[in-house]
Formats: structure tokens, sequence, C-alpha cells
């Protein structure tokens, strides 16, 4: 097993060229949370040429909604939740600079596609493992839609969150070839 | 008779769901334990032993598991000889899941299907209850995830699929379903029954603890064979390719109307929790 890469946000081009399915990623600076409803109010934006509630540019979203802190505890358990939920919305913030999603699960063919042509990743997080990732937080906050509770947009200070990539810039997809790999006819 | 007060149905229904949802089952980790030697996939170890860590941290700081603390399924048994006093049993029930849900800092995630507004408390609970003989009452709290709850279906095979259509559409089911379930799964399976009884079957059959056989010889041969079938597919823990793609294949069964075939496959994540008490 080869050494995670460390990467430090906002990403750049270079960053995420660099990058090939299977690798393992401790990611670190600034992430934003979004689930289902904040990526529909962001969509909502979008259509009306509305400012967003953070910059997006180089920016990874985790799709994830935490539950509440414990007092003493920065963040609640924080794993991802399943990400075709937000194909429909994702390519347009891809297409806007959004740079890296963390989630589980596999992504559309639009949402691939995206993301070769604007130079975006998608990396997995272990599903389930949200008592440990909840620890890499450092600081969290809201910045837009409180209302949505879980749901809301979170800005996260992360130290070496621990990801793995799953679609690079090449259009290639780990759930595809591990499942190839390892498939016994 | 034996009275008693539902006050203390609320009170065993928090603890149940705190409990539940921060405390791993010990043969959850057994089951991982015994999957970790066989996994070919150096990834696959990796995530397999993330799963444990977490179970770990969760138990020693008391929290949650998974950030999705699930839909409060409740399991009621209820002996026949049982007075309950106080209130009625549904609102005491629910009153417990209210509890659980603040006091110990878990995720409510149960919202009007239109609006998707939260109802705030994570009521209602689905209670499924059954009058059984005795004085006693036992109280199964599982709390379900919504990602392998996607994954689930109900269908009506006709009767001539036979044993091997059970194992096509159940196979085929965990190979659609890929990694949006968190693998390595438990698969619930209900045969039998009409289309209703099927799902609830397929659900009762994941509260029977890992690594304990099916008492029914027949449908111990269909769950190994199913399992051997899954563990082929090459998915892996976390859908990233190994050879755990599921821990268990759990049937339950009873008989069928002569035209009906019915078949539900109730996907779990590896975060299989569910308490239980007896008062």
């Amino acid at each position: 097993m080869t050494e995670p890469i460390r990467l430090k946000t906002p990403l750049t081009d270079k960053d995420v060229e660099g990058l090939e399915i299977g690798d393992r990623v401790l990611i670190n600076g600034v992430i934003y949370t979004g689930r289902d409803a904040a990526h529909k109010r962001l969509s909502d934006l979008l259509k009306e040429g509305k400012k967003f509630p953070f910059d997006i540019q180089g920016q990874i979203i985790y799709y994830v909604g935490p539950t509440p802190a414990r007092p003493g505890q920065v963040f609640g358990s924080a794993g991802p939740t399943t990400s075709y939920r937000m194909d429909a919305y994702a390519p347009a913030l891809i297409e806007k600079g959004l740079k890296g999603m963390i989630g589980k699960g596999m992504r559309s063919d639009a949402v691939k596609e995206a993301m070769k042509k604007h130079r975006a990743v998608y990396f997995a997080a272990t599903g389930g493992a949200g008592a440990l990732l909840a620890k890499k937080v450092k600081k969290a906050e809201v910045v837009a839609y409180e209302d949505l509770g879980p749901e809301a947009i979170r800005r996260l200070e992360v130290e070496d969150l621990p990801v793995i990539v799953i679609n690079d810039v090449r259009g290639n997809d780990l759930y595809i070839e591990g499942e190839k790999k390892y498939h016994k006819g | 008779m034996r009275e008693i007060d539902v006050k203390l149905i609320t009170e065993k229904v928090r603890d149940l769901c705190i409990e539940a949802n921060t405390d791993l089952g010990e043969d959850v980790l057994e089951a991982f334990d015994r999957v970790i030697q066989k996994e070919e996939s150096p990834l696959g170890v990796e995530i397999l032993k993330e799963l444990k860590e977490n179970a770990r941290i969760a138990r020693d700081e008391r929290v949650a598991i998974c950030q999705d603390t699930g839909f409060a399924v409740v399991f009621i048994e209820l002996g026949q000889d049982v007075h309950l006093v106080g209130g009625g049993l549904k609102e005491a029930i629910f009153e417990g899941v209210r509890q659980g849900y603040r006091d110990g800092y878990l995720r409510k995630s149960i919202c009007h299907p239109f609006t998707r507004a939260n109802t705030g408390d994570n009521t209602p609970a689905i209670i499924h209850t059954e009058i059984v003989p005795g004085d006693q009452v036992k109280i199964t709290v599982a709390p379900k995830g919504g990602g392998s709850e996607n994954m689930s279906r109900v269908v009506m095979l006709t009767p001539s699929d036979g044993i091997e259509g059970i194992k096509r559409y159940v196979v085929q089911r965990v190979k659609e379903s890929g990694s949006n379930p968190c693998p390595p799964t438990i698969v619930g399976v209900g045969i039998g029954g009409t289309f209703e009884m099927a799902a609830f079957l397929a659900k009762k059959s994941l509260l029977r603890p890992l690594g304990r056989k099916n008492q029914d010889p027949e449908l111990d041969k269909l769950e190994s064979e199913i399992l051997e079938e899954i563990n082929k597919l090459g998915i892996g823990p976390q859908g990233l390719g190994g050879r755990t793609t599921s821990l268990a294949v759990h049937v339950l069964m009873m008989p069928c109307h002569i035209a009906s075939f019915p078949l539900a496959v109730n996907i779990q994540c590896h975060a299989q929790r569910h308490k239980e008490i007896v008062i």
C-alpha cells in the first residue's frame, strides 16, 4: 500500500490532474458541506443568476449531514451520504469551478463527463465511519441555510481527512475497475 | 395480570435508541475480524480496519457510529398477560424516541415526503407489535439508515421461478446496489406470505445475530449459496473491489398463496444496529 497524498484546499487544476483512481488522499484546509436540500437551493441560485453563499472556486463539497455535536465535540458524526442524489445538480457546480466532491457510491455519466471536461475529481470517504471522520474536523460553522438543520451548508476546517479517489480527470472509475479486478465469473 | 407503566417503556426505548446507535454489537465486530482474514484487496482490508476503529471510537466516546442514525424501527413483543397503564403504548414509544434522539445527540432524519420539512424529533417511529403468551414485554430498537434502505425491493415472482429465481434476484439486487448501501452489507430476505409480509420478514431476519445459523437446514443452505454468489461479485468493502461484499444473508420464510411467490430483499449496511431488552 503506497503512502497517502496530502492535499490542501483550494485545489488547482494541477492538484487534481495528479490524482489517479485508488489514490489515498488526506485533505487539509477548508471544505464545505452540502447534501440534497442545500444542492436544490444552490441550483435555484444558479438559475436566478444570484451569488453563492461561499466562493466555490477550487473548493470541495462534502456530501454529509452530521449528527448534532456532543458538548465538547467540534463536530458530530460525519460520514458521507450516497452521492447519486446530487447528480442532477453536480455538473453545473463543477462548471462553476467546484474541484472536488466527497461522498459514496457511483456517479452518473453526466457528472463523470463534467469532471473530465472541467478538471474535477470525486472522492469517497468510508461510509459509516462517522465517528472516526468527525475527529478530523477541527472547526465548523454554518455559512448558509441554518433552517435545514443537518442539511445546512457548513464551512469545515479539516486535518488529514482520509478519502480515496474514485473518479479522476481522465474518466476512470474505481468502482468499475475494482469490481472488475475481483470479480469471479 | 401484570401492570406495567408505559413510562418504563419510554425510558427503555430512549436508552435503546442511544445504545443501538453508539455501541456496535460484538457479533458485527467478530464478523469484521473473520472477513479481514479472507479479504484479498489491500484497500478493502484498510476499510475494514477503519470500520473497527470507528466502532471503538463511537463506543468509547458515546457518539453515533454513523451520522445516519436512521428511522427508529421498534419491535414490541407484548405478553398477553400484561396490562399497560399510564398512557398509550404508541405515544410512550414516540416519546422514548424523542428523548433518545435528543439526549444521545443523534440526527433527526424524518421528514414530510413532499415538502421534505423535518419533523424535528425523529418521530414517528415504525412500530411492529406482536402479542405473545406471558407477562413480559420485549422491546427491540433497530435504527435503519436511508442509504441501504433505498437499495431494498419487494418483488412478486411467479411460482415457476423457484429457488433459482430467488437466488438470481437477490444476487442481482446486491450487484445493482454496488457501493451505495455501504458494503459489506447484511442481506435480509423474506420469502412467502403476502406483499407486505415478505418485506416484514426480510426486515425481521436482520435481527438475528451474525454468525448464528438459520435453524431451518434448507434455508441455511440457501443462505450459504446466495452469500457465496454475492461474494464472487467483486464489489468488496465500500465497493472499491474485493471479496467481502456481504457479511451474511439471512432468510425468513412462510407459506404463500398458491398463485404467488413474494420475495423481499432488505439491505442493511455494515452498521447493523439493534439492541433489545425484556421487561
